[in-house]
């Protein structure tokens, strides 16, 4: 049985190795770069996994893979910009969840998620068959979680996933990160606590070494890990929901003058001028009006829209609280999406919201988010507009390569498809 | 409820939103019967009545709309009239009454309400803070709780309420948590405002009974037993052998009222309602497996499972489902937080619908719960794409006349039918579109919602100053 698996998965594997070497030209769809403005039967074509042409009036190369795709959409690869993807295989499994740390009351800074990605997880088929060609994975729990990484959806191992990592820093406020049931400016108090101690460990390293400092707030690891917040390389991103909590998050960038991140932000609407002004981007969803919290009694689904209208970056996450939003449904971002447009978000900017502004927020722009010549080729034709539900993703490059793995999902319809059910492979 | 006096200048269909002084208390019929009020088991017993009154309504006729009737095919270009709380009429050509209100539904649709059989707002409230003390679904005090009723549990301020009803959903079974091997009984509501759970009942239902399988049971009473399946199949034989000694004795006991009555026991009280066909078997199962288990049972106890809930694999028995006419009520596309959840598809809807089982689109979840039509979009979309077809007129039953049957209340909702209960929605568009909102919704012929209209919004006692009109809620 055993090897009858094996067999199989080995069959499907080759289905996904197509030559990325060769030229491949998508003709006659209506593409959006996002990086650009939309264009009407355009052509995109791709070479060893880049893109290096788009345009209305681009020529298909000869020799080049033509993939006829007029009266469909096509757009970058889908960026999630916040899950446990391949942290997380069974919510419930203790041995497959791998999204925290324990950390030392609290505080896991040095915590690196992507050290323990799974990239045989059965969700991440699912995802990137859905359109998700790239997904930022978050730690969970505690003051400060750990670091973030981004990781990519190609087929390899967890350091072929890996795109860029570390990208940010996800610490959390108010009730969110409430260690030992700490109120509120408590929570902000040790915050500062620590990165104060960072900022001594950096200026003092030599006497910590040697042991001739006081003792410091928090593990040497988790210092060294917040010296790249302090210093600007990454950001921090402060999971916040009340709108007090999330001026407290702007006041504390300021006074150690990181860059901020908000996520959660369920009330960011009520201090969007101020996000604004301040340049914070905001990771939040469009489908969630439920005052779960008391931190969240302002939430509601015009949040994404009205964030954006006041000229905040947003990135949109999957927020509607059921949990499987995490991983399992990673795919229904696009969804996220529809609603925030529903909800008064303009079409271009949600579609922004999950592709080019997560990738601009976690610096990875430079190589996904967008359709330009020179970034990496992962591409997503559609049988119609990426946020209906009626649509198909019905062709999906990664790197340049179609991947058309059936995901466990898949082999489950299709074994049961008929009843009884034959237990042969696949 | 500040807001009845705007709806007042309004002028449309949108009634006010109080409760007039018409709740008289209802007939008590089966009280009558009773020779010693409380403290007899008799069957039907209803102490605790609805008092729901429909809301006030003016004659409504809804022109120019599609209609997604989900008890024929769908009607374009038609309209339909409401009238003293039942559908008048439905159709391309329909007359209605001159001092109706009109509204124009181009380019619109109209569905029945939206049902959800498993719901846990009001008993499971928000905020959801630690302390806050509003997680009253779950007596996770003994695997069978059988006496327990979550009405009981019931706050009708819980601000998710309103959330609900703007997504169209008009009627919704409320169950005990799945903590139990019998959790006890649900109880099925309007999604109207009301000082107290009675005002939200709805007249006639029957009630349901919730069981639940596998992990949960036996991870809750893992110290102290069941701790395995076989733990969890034990203890519902148990309960049902002690349930069918009591039907009998309090049958006999009834027929004759011969000596002093037995003695009366809340839980096996409502067990032998369930063997008496009287209440509903509402059962929480994951694997494909545990379900033909729990057929068994059934079968061995003489009850019938009404609906199987969550049923992430149930498209591996779809044909079982079929054969035992149990409805499976079920996501779109949750799975695998936790193992028993791991072999969750897409496909699930469009393979029982296939198979001729009564798939119910349920949400489990009061965030899903208000964006039904789009989970029965998502399971229609993945039966396409896997060449299981669905149409539209057939996933719109997932949400409407399934559920209504699953709550053995089809005869009353769940279809755009004459002389059923004008529970109604006017959607801005498609509603299987992501784009598309509920706009109108009625219960009973009353306007309870009218997104067009924030100010006439209903908004909980809870929401009152912490969550103003110019904060969250529904727009």
């Amino acid at each position: 049985m055993r090897r009858a698996l094996t067999l199989t998965v080995a069959l499907f594997a080759t289905t996904a190795s197509a030559a990325s070497a060769q030229t491949i030209a998508i003709t006659g769809a209506k593409i959006y770069p996002v990086s650009g403005p939309p264009i009407e039967h355009g052509t995109l074509v791709m070479r060893d996994g880049k893109i290096v042409a788009v345009g209305a009036d681009v020529a298909v190369p000869t020799g080049a893979q033509r993939i006829d795709a007029a009266g469909k959409v096509l757009t970058p690869g889908l960026v999630n910009a916040a899950t446990v993807l391949g942290l997380v295989e069974i919510g419930a499994v203790r041995s497959t969840r791998d999204a925290s740390a324990r950390g030392h009351e609290g505080i896991a800074a040095a915590f690196r998620p992507w050290e323990g990605l799974n990239p045989a997880s059965a969700l991440i088929g699912p995802a990137r068959d859905a359109g998700i060609t790239s997904a930022v994975i978050v730690p969970q729990g505690g003051l400060i979680a750990g670091q973030v990484g981004v990781i990519h959806l190609v087929p390899g191992t967890a350091s072929d996933m890996v795109l860029r990592a570390p990208v940010a820093m996800f610490a959390a406020l108010g009730p969110a990160g409430s260690v030992n049931g700490a109120s509120r400016a408590e929570t902000i108090m040790r915050l500062r606590e620590v990165l104060s101690d960072a900022r001594v460990y950096k200026a003092r390293r030599a006497d910590y070494e040697r042991a001739q400092s006081r003792a410091l707030a928090a593990s040497r690891l988790d210092l060294e890990a917040l010296l790249p917040v302090l210093d600007g390389r990454i950001p921090m991103i402060l999971d916040a929901d009340q709108a007090s909590d999330i001026e407290s998050a702007v006041a504390l960038s300021r006074e150690f003058g990181f860059r901020l991140i908000i996520s959660g932000g369920s009330e960011a609407w009520e201090v969007a001028d101020r996000l604004a002004a301040a340049k914070v981007p905001v990771l939040t969803g469009a489908m969630n009006n439920i005052p779960q919290s008391f931190a969240q009694l302002g939430q509601r689904q015009e949040n994404a829209g009205l964030l954006a209208k006041a000229g905040v970056t947003v990135a949109l996450t999957g927020n509607a609280g059921g949990g499987d939003e995490e991983a399992f449904n990673v795919r229904n971002i696009r969804f996220e999406a529809g609603n925030a447009v529903a909800y008064g978000m303009d079409w271009n900017a949600a579609l922004r919201a999950i592709t080019l502004a997560p990738a601009e927020i976690f610096g990875v722009a430079d190589r996904v988010g967008s359709l330009q010549p020179g970034k990496i080729a992962d591409v997503v034709i559609w049988s119609g507009d990426p946020f209906e539900f009626a649509s198909q993703p019905e062709r999906v490059f990664v790197r340049g390569t179609q991947i058309s793995t059936p995901s466990r999902q898949d082999l489950l319809e299709q074994r049961y498809k008929t009843l009884p059910p034959s237990y042969r492979a696949p | 409820m500040r807001h009845h006096i705007v709806s007042l200048t309004v002028g449309l269909a949108l009634v006010p939103l109080v409760q007039g002084a018409a709740q008289a208390p209802a007939a008590r019929d089966t009280a009558k019967q009773l020779p010693m009020p409380g403290g007899t088991s008799v069957p039907n017993a209803d102490p605790f009545p609805s008092t729901y009154r429909p809301y006030g309504s003016r004659p409504t006729v809804i022109r120019n709309v599609t209609i997604l009737t989900a008890a024929g095919p769908t009607i374009r270009n038609g309209s339909v009239v409401l009238r003293d709380g039942k559908i008048e009429a439905a159709g391309r050509d329909v007359t209605a009454p001159p001092d109706a209100v009109v509204i124009d539904g181009t380019g619109k649709y109209v569905t029945p309400g939206i049902i959800d059989t498993h719901s846990h707002i009001g008993g499971g409230g928000v905020p959801g803070d630690q302390g806050a003390q509003l997680n009253d679904i779950n007596e996770a005090t003994s695997p069978v709780t059988a006496h327990v009723w979550v009405e009981h549990s019931v706050w009708p301020q819980d601000p998710q309420f309103p959330r609900t009803l703007a997504g169209g959903v008009t009627t919704i079974q409320v169950l005990p948590g799945s903590a139990n091997l019998i959790g006890g009984r649900s109880v099925v509501l309007k999604v109207v405002p009301s000082r107290t759970a009675q005002g939200m009942k709805f007249p006639g239902a029957k009630y349901g009974l919730k069981m639940a399988c596998g992990e949960n049971p036996k991870r809750v009473y893992a110290q102290r037993g069941p701790s395995t399946r076989m733990g969890n199949i034990a203890g519902y034989r148990a309960a049902w052998i002690q349930a069918e000694a009591y039907r009998r004795r309090w049958d006999k006991w009834n027929a004759n009222h011969q000596g002093d009555p037995p003695t009366r026991d809340l839980g096996l009280e409502t067990l032998a309602e369930v063997l008496r066909g009287n209440i509903l078997v509402h059962n929480h199962c994951y694997r494909a497996d545990e379900m033909v288990q729990m057929m068994d049972v059934a079968r061995e106890f003489g009850y019938r499972i009404r609906s199987f809930h969550h049923g992430v694999e149930a498209y591996k028995i779809a044909d079982l489902l079929a054969r035992d006419s149990i409805s499976a009520s079920v996501w779109a596309d949750w799975g695998a937080f936790k193992l028993e959840a791991a072999d969750g598809v897409r496909g699930n809807m469009a393979l029982l619908n296939r198979a001729g089982v009564r798939a119910v689109m349920h949400s489990d979840d009061a965030s899903g719960e208000q964006r039904l039509n789009q989970e029965a979009a998502k399971a229609m979309a993945e039966g396409n794409r896997i060449g299981v077809p669905v149409t539209e007129d057939e996933a719109i039953k997932w949400m409407t006349i399934h559920a209504a049957w699953a709550l053995g209340l089809d005869d009353k909702i769940g279809s755009i039918e004459v002389g059923k209960n004008a529970d109604v929605v006017l959607w801005s568009g498609n509603p299987f579109s992501v784009y598309s909102r509920a706009e109108k919704v009625w219960v009973d012929g009353a306007m309870l919602f009218d997104r067009l209209d924030p100010a006439s919004q209903w908004r909980t006692d809870f929401e009152l100053g912490f969550v103003p009109a110019n904060r969250g809620g529904v727009r």
